[in-house]
């Protein structure tokens, strides 16, 4: 067991070391470059004086080869300092603690009624006997995952805070306002939760060991919920993993769409500004969370399924 | 029908001490009211017929005209047809038939246990007083497991993998309300152990995964007779078992049922088993029983000529059944009995064969390594069949695999036609791919869906550039045409076929490049006896046709007999006992390989005993 965990530990810090490195390489390739979008910021930037570019390019470090500001960059973010974003001038790890705890109440209660309707609407569908009910049941996760996440948004925001004037349309006040853009975050994660599980509490269902406990003389519920569900959860609880990363990157657009000052939109304005320093420092913040969640994620595994430890351990055995 | 009288009063709590009215169970049809208290409203019925037992003709179950269909987009697909069936207490019945007669669903239709899209469409199944056909689910739910229990096919897929066996014991108790949460656990290890399992209290702690086939359909059993049910419905309940686990899982089964007077409908295709355990037998087909009656009277005297070609093609009594039927010079006994000119004659020559495979390590350990195959050496001679015979996990299969080179061998050498290919690599192994061939055990998965049967006869060819499309095409018809299959079959998808046309396809591809070894890994057990007869001639001829040599892997000792020429009896990863079929089969040295000859059904062995001198080969009397 501490062997696996040391394992999925080393696999975690590989991911974020790619992920620092190619977030830098494509954002080096990028056309255009941050000193001239901030010496040129509001005005043309053909005006701006090229000595002074030249001073500031020096002064930020853009003037070397690339490989050394690489090796610059990374030292200094194995001990947390991601510089300073260049159109504030603020530590970039100061402007993402800021933004943080927005955002993780956003993804976070999205996460969880994601998980809960998501779940309950497939142990439902699956459960009712009624065919036309399950019909339709199962078909609302595919128009959950197709449906854009910002059109959500607006048709949310228009029927409940203009219309019917239940929740304000914007901004970071307490739990009224994270609801709207926590449902709006919640129904894509929520609709792929649902469409996983149930298909996989369907398949579950067929078993030959449901129909043994069929043959004990078990009723529905107890099938359902004693046998199947365990059984049926591990593929979902793989994708919720997954899923925390669609989460980071669809609260882009919504903080967008109800303005809410959360990290998706630090990352929205600083793509916009070309604020390098901010952007690699939210991709490697992101690929943390994903890194650390998708690790939680591996713990549990074993304590759903006795079988998983053992696989495990027999796969890294020395061939 | 419904006389909602419950006896509630009845008992109650008592049930939790199981042994104590074993002897109740054992001689009352309604003599116990399982679930008087439930709320299930059916105790009261159920005592109503507390006197019809014991007695001449009442039946404990009567089946009468029962009709099961399937919903089906081409509409209802009929599979069972008035079917009438008696069952009495402390009786075993098999229902035999081949895979697709209608047996499983009329076994699961008792208990309403038919799989989606399976509709009950006339007839009554008349149990304890109660008609289960009309019964609704929440009725049906207190029959099962307290009244009838189930022991199912596949013990391996039958167990959920992430409960401990004891609490799945302990839920049949649990769901009729015959053991409270505390004693549940306790009586669980009691019913393991009833079942036959060695330290049930271990065994109560584990997973499935930790348990081996056989123990875990002790577990079922356990499960099955948890609720001291007045009959057992076991649907093939061996047939994925080792054949010496077989015979102890069914001499258990009938402990069982002498024990307690339960009854037992025994489903199966394996008219040995029948013939062994039931005193009656019910012969199905196409949805029909076609005959029923004594045992004795069924084998001795079959009335209805498909139980009659059911008794020809049991898988024991083949070897008589080809001497008689093929006396083709060329079919294999006659080629066994050549001590051909073995030197220059041997194609396979494998030496010291070690696979070790890692363990998981456990806390603390240092690695482990299991052997699946410890020193093995044999000879596959050309135009020669030898057979690899062993249980699950003797490493057969690993063998196998060692001398196709699908794995890499830890030591040991292989010599195919002459060559070195023990670390063969490019071009060389290529060759060897083309030399050496393989038929799989189920032709259900080893045909590609999407691919047609040409496609699926020509990929070697194609793979290795052989010929033109044109002669491709040509040389697909031509293998169809040796495996006894039309060529209008080219153009279909596997699907289309039957799983005895789908093992001749894939025959046919194996032969496609002409190899000269075709290992042939378990061809006929996923196969119905009839057509296993039919796909081992097959495989005869075709090798006296071509000369090519087959390493023929079996766990079925009957199959082996009638289409090897040498056996080589495999046991944990080694070699025990290699020698001649006939010799093998009529004076086994190695203790293993009787235990294996004892574990074929004593009818069949007496059949084959008393057929062996018929046949004309060899007079040697039995050792």
């Amino acid at each position: 067991m501490r062997r696996y965990v040391i394992r999925r530990l080393a696999q975690a810090v590989g991911v974020l070391w790619a992920a620092y490195t190619l977030s830098f390489l494509v954002l080096d390739y990028l056309p255009g470059d941050p000193v001239s979008a901030m010496a040129g910021a509001g005005m043309d930037s053909s005006v701006v004086d090229p000595a002074r570019l030249d001073e500031l390019k020096k002064q930020y470090g853009f003037d070397k080869p690339v490989l050394v500001q690489y090796v610059d960059y990374l030292s200094r973010a194995l001990r947390g300092d991601f510089g300073n974003s260049v159109s504030t001038g603020r530590s970039v790890t100061s402007v993402i603690a800021d933004a943080l705890p927005q955002t993780l109440q956003l993804t976070g209660m999205a996460l969880l009624l994601a998980t809960l309707f998501g779940g309950g609407l497939a142990l439902f569908a699956t459960y009712t006997s009624q065919r036309w009910l399950r019909q339709i049941l199962l078909s609302l996760p595919s128009l959950g995952v197709s449906i854009p996440t910002f059109w959500i948004g607006l048709m949310i925001v228009q029927l409940f805070s203009f219309r019917i004037r239940l929740f304000p349309a914007f901004g970071n006040d307490g739990l009224r306002g994270l609801i709207l853009p926590a449902v709006t975050l919640a129904i894509p994660t929520g609709a792929m939760v649902a469409q996983l599980l149930a298909k996989s509490l369907l398949t579950t269902l067929d078993e030959p060991y449901v129909q043994t406990a069929r043959a004990k003389g078990a009723g529905r519920a107890r099938i359902h919920l004693g046998h199947a569900l365990r059984n049926a959860s591990l593929p979902a609880l793989t994708i919720i993993g997954l899923l925390v990363g669609q989460l980071m990157a669809n609260a882009v657009v919504i903080e967008t769409v109800f303005a809410r000052n959360g990290l998706g939109r630090v990352t929205a304005a600083a793509v916009s500004i070309q604020d390098i320093p901010v952007v690699q420092g939210v991709v490697v913040f992101g690929a943390l969370v994903f890194v650390l969640v998708n690790l939680v994620v591996d713990l549990i595994y074993p304590l759903l399924d006795p079988r998983i430890v053992v696989a495990a351990t027999a796969r890294r055995s020395p061939a | 029908m419904t006389d909602h009288r419950t006896d509630s009063h009845g008992r109650t709590d008592s049930h939790g001490d199981a042994d104590s009215h074993d002897d109740t169970s054992a001689d009352g049809a309604g003599g116990i009211p399982t679930d008087g208290h439930s709320g299930d409203h059916d105790g009261g019925r159920n005592s109503d017929h507390c006197g019809d037992h014991g007695g001449t003709g009442a039946g404990l179950l009567a089946i009468r005209g029962l009709s099961v269909s399937y919903r089906t987009r081409t509409g209802p697909l009929p599979a069972v047809r008035g079917v009438d069936l008696d069952v009495e207490p402390g009786e075993i019945v098999a229902l035999v038939g081949e895979s697709g007669s209608g047996k499983s669903t009329l076994a699961h239709a008792i208990v309403g246990l038919l799989p989606a899209g399976g509709h009950i469409d006339a007839g009554s199944v008349r149990f304890g007083g109660h008609d289960l056909a009309a019964l609704s689910e929440r009725e049906l739910r207190a029959i099962r497991g307290a009244r009838i229990g189930l022991v199912p096919q596949d013990p391996t897929v039958s167990l959920n993998p992430v409960k401990r066996i004891g609490v799945q014991v302990a839920e049949v108790l649990r769901i009729h309300r015959l053991a409270t949460r505390r004693s549940a656990p306790l009586e669980a290890v009691a019913l393991l152990e009833r079942a036959g399992l060695a330290e049930p209290e271990i065994r109560a702690r584990q997973y499935p995964h930790e348990l081996s086939g056989g123990m875990r359909q002790r577990a079922l059993i356990a499960i099955a007779i948890a609720a001291q049910p007045k009959m057992i419905i076991a649907d093939e309940p061996t047939s994925a078992l080792d054949v010496t686990v077989q015979r102890l899982i069914l001499d258990h089964i009938q402990h069982l049922a002498d024990e307690f007077g339960t009854a037992v409908l025994l489903v199966t295709h394996d008219l040995g088993v029948a013939a062994d355990r039931a005193q009656r037998i019910a012969v199905m087909s196409q949805g029909r029983i076609v005959e029923s009656g004594p045992t004795a009277q069924i084998l001795d005297s079959p009335r209805d000529p498909y139980t009659q070609r059911l008794l020809r093609s049991a898988p024991s009594l083949t070897v008589v059944h080809t001497a008689h039927t093929v006396p083709r010079a060329r079919t294999s006994p006659s080629v066994a009995v050549e001590p051909s000119v073995v030197a220059e004659q041997s194609l396979v020559v494998v030496d010291n064969l070690v696979k070790e495979f890692p363990l998981p390590r456990t806390a603390g350990g240092s690695a482990r390594t299991l052997r699946a195959v410890s020193d093995v050496s044999f000879t596959v001679n050309r135009h020669e069949t030898l057979a690899l015979v062993g249980e699950s996990g003797s490493g057969k299969s690993t063998t196998a695999r060692l001398v196709l080179r699908l794995v890499d061998s830890t030591a040991g050498r292989i010599v195919l036609d002459g060559d070195d290919v023990t670390a063969a690599r490019g071009a060389r192994l290529r060759r060897l791919r083309r030399q050496a061939q393989i038929i799989y055990q189920n032709p259900y998965a080893s045909l590609d869906p999407r691919f047609s049967i040409k496609e699926v006869i020509t990929e070697p060819l194609r793979a290795f550039g052989v010929g033109d499309r044109a002669s491709r095409t040509a040389r697909a018809r031509d293998l169809l045409d040796r495996v006894a299959l039309p060529a209008s079959v080219l153009e279909r998808r596997p699907a289309e076929l039957s799983g005895g046309q789908r093992q001749r396809v894939a025959i046919a591809r194996a032969l496609a490049l002409a190899p000269q070894l075709v290992v042939c890994d378990e061809p006929v057990s996923a196969l119905d006896a009839s057509v296993q007869a039919q796909v081992l001639e097959l495989l005869a001829e075709l090798q006296a046709d071509t000369g090519v040599a087959y390493l023929f892997i079996s766990h079925d000792l009957a199959v082996v007999r009638q289409i090897a020429h040498r056996v080589a009896v495999m046991r944990a990863g080694q070699i025990v006992e290699t020698g001649p079929t006939d010799d093998l089969f009529t004076s086994p040295r190695h203790e293993y390989t009787r235990a294996l000859l004892e574990a074929i059904p004593r009818w069949s062995q007496q059949r084959q005993a008393a057929a062996s001198p018929s046949s004309g080969r060899t007079p040697s009397a039995k050792a």
